[in-house]
């Protein structure tokens, strides 16, 4: 630190005797990333953070147009679509960047689940991970409500009578996420509220946390590229400015891609929801729900003495826990062990892909 | 008991109490008041001879969505829309002579009974009264 008499001159020094901003930028010459075969998963992290300021940046420009009430939301949607200049542009990029988004979280975390980069001492670092995965989500599920479409309308109200089923709590959760009985328009000022100000509070939280341990720990270096594995001595690559123009460049790819999805293939805004029309037919979710939705219909209406939809429900939430605690599970000292958990998981995106695939085949594109 | 334990103690439960002042309004503003909803027993769900048989429509019976469906030999039946599994709305296929809930392709009877996919129990059952040209649907 510069003492009050020996401050570098001009505006560099005042900013430095101010803020201390060279310590940053002694830590950005230090961070290095390890070069290996596997080094290109890397980027998959860095690709998740700019698709979610992607979404930050678009939904600021919706905000400025959006109205949250079951008689304007999707009128308000469809003056954006419509009427506002670029309006198309930044909506269709929201949607499409938030499917990106959730596609490129889930592979983050299946290329650190397959690295084995969990293992100690990032164990928090995956659980903050797998919060976040679980946020976009949520994510997710809140903003598919807010154009107020007959699609999004069912599908809320699948998605809350699905806790609704949970014995004593359920009626009660069922409830707090519809803000009533029914899905009205006290649901939707309610999903707004979360999607918009509760979400990304605790996204902020987490991200923020979840960086700082990136930075405290830096990459893992899965065993098979140690330099006892190898015996070849180990090899990094500076972070700034090497690795990170390197992940500009996928960025502006990923401008590119969203910008060509945008312009090709403009999100549908469907039919206004009507709480008293049927169901329509091939109606389904997200296509990152539709292994869920899938599941649920091939669910009998009895298993093992309990209703089908509640023995589902039970399933994803065993396995979003199984998830959380994969670090505990595997700490790395039982090689066995580990390789049956590198096979279930497996197995799991093996379902998963079966079931997304036998919705998509039934209902097309 | 040291002065400084019984001084942390002190502390303690005061800043718990604080926390619980602050979060238990905040728990019970979250929780939806329960509005009670009108009590509809009664409601208007076609005109007689709106429907043709082997065809049916979906009506508002209060808050909630009424199914009514005239059969091939032209009785008028009435159920609650709302499919037993996950609550989406029903509806009529007249290809089948099922009512159908297209969200995961549960099957209904004409009498209401689950016959298929995940739904768990029957639709509840309306009585239908014809009179004076309308369809008058009343909670059985």
């Amino acid at each position: 630190m510069s003492g009050e008499g020996d401050a570098a001159p001009g505006l560099r020094g005042w900013l430095e005797e101010r803020t201390g901003l060279s310590a940053l930028a002694g830590l950005a010459r230090k961070k290095t990333v390890p070069l290996h075969r596997h080094t290109a998963w890397y980027y998959l992290g860095g690709m998740t953070l700019f698709l979610f300021t992607v979404q930050v940046v678009t939904g600021i420009l919706l905000l400025l147009y959006y109205r949250s009430s079951a008689d304007e939301a999707f009128e308000s949607v469809q003056f954006i679509m419509t009427k506002v200049p670029f309006g198309w542009l930044v909506r269709s990029i929201h949607s499409w960047s938030a499917n990106l988004l959730v596609l490129v979280a889930l592979l983050h975390m299946f290329s650190v689940f397959l690295l084995k980069a969990y293992r100690r001492p990032r164990e928090i670092t995956w659980l903050t991970g797998v919060l976040l995965l679980f946020l976009m989500l949520a994510f997710g599920f809140s903003g598919y409500l807010l154009p107020w479409n007959t699609l999004a309308f069912f599908a809320t109200q699948v998605g809350t009578e699905v806790p609704g089923g949970l014995p004593v709590v359920g009626r009660f959760l069922l409830r707090f996420l519809r803000g009533g009985d029914q899905v009205t328009g006290g649901t939707l000022t309610r999903f707004y509220g979360i999607h918009v100000a509760v979400l990304p509070a605790l996204t902020t939280v987490l991200l923020g946390i979840h960086l700082l341990l990136v930075q405290k720990h830096g990459m893992s270096v899965p065993e098979s590229q140690t330099e006892a594995r190898t015996g070849r001595p180990s090899r990094s690559l500076p972070f700034f400015p090497n690795f990170l123009l390197r992940d500009a460049i996928g960025w502006s790819a990923a401008v590119g891609v969203l910008a060509a999805l945008a312009a090709l293939f403009p999100w549908d805004l469907g039919q206004k929801a009507d709480p008293f029309a049927p169901a329509p037919a091939g109606i389904r979710p997200e296509w990152y729900f539709a292994w869920m939705f899938q599941t649920l219909k091939w669910i009998p209406s009895h298993v093992l003495g309990i209703e089908g939809e509640l023995f589902g429900l039970l399933a994803f939430g065993l396995g979003g826990l199984l998830l959380v605690v994969v670090p505990l599970v595997d700490p790395g000292r039982d090689p066995r062990r580990s390789r049956v958990l590198t096979v279930l998981g497996w197995a799991v995106v093996a379902y998963v892909a079966a079931a997304t695939a036998v919705v998509y085949l039934k209902h097309g594109p | 008991m040291t002065r400084r334990r019984l001084l942390d103690w002190f502390l303690g439960t005061s800043l718990g109490a604080m926390c619980l002042s602050v979060l238990y309004p905040v728990a019970r503003y979250l929780t939806p008041p329960e509005v009670p909803e009108a009590q509809t027993s009664r409601a208007l769900a076609a005109r007689d001879g709106e429907l043709k048989p082997n065809d049916a429509r979906v009506f508002r019976f209060g808050n909630h969505p009424g199914i009514l469906v005239r059969g091939q030999d032209g009785a008028y039946r009435a159920f609650s829309a709302t499919c037993t599994h996950l609550s989406c709305t029903v509806q009529y296929r007249a290809d089948l002579k099922q009512i159908w809930c297209a969200c995961h392709n549960g099957f209904y009877d004409l009498n209401g009974q689950n016959v298929s996919g995940p739904p768990p129990r029957p639709l509840e059952q309306y009585a239908v009264h014809v009179a004076n040209g309308e369809v008058v649907v009343s909670k059985a």
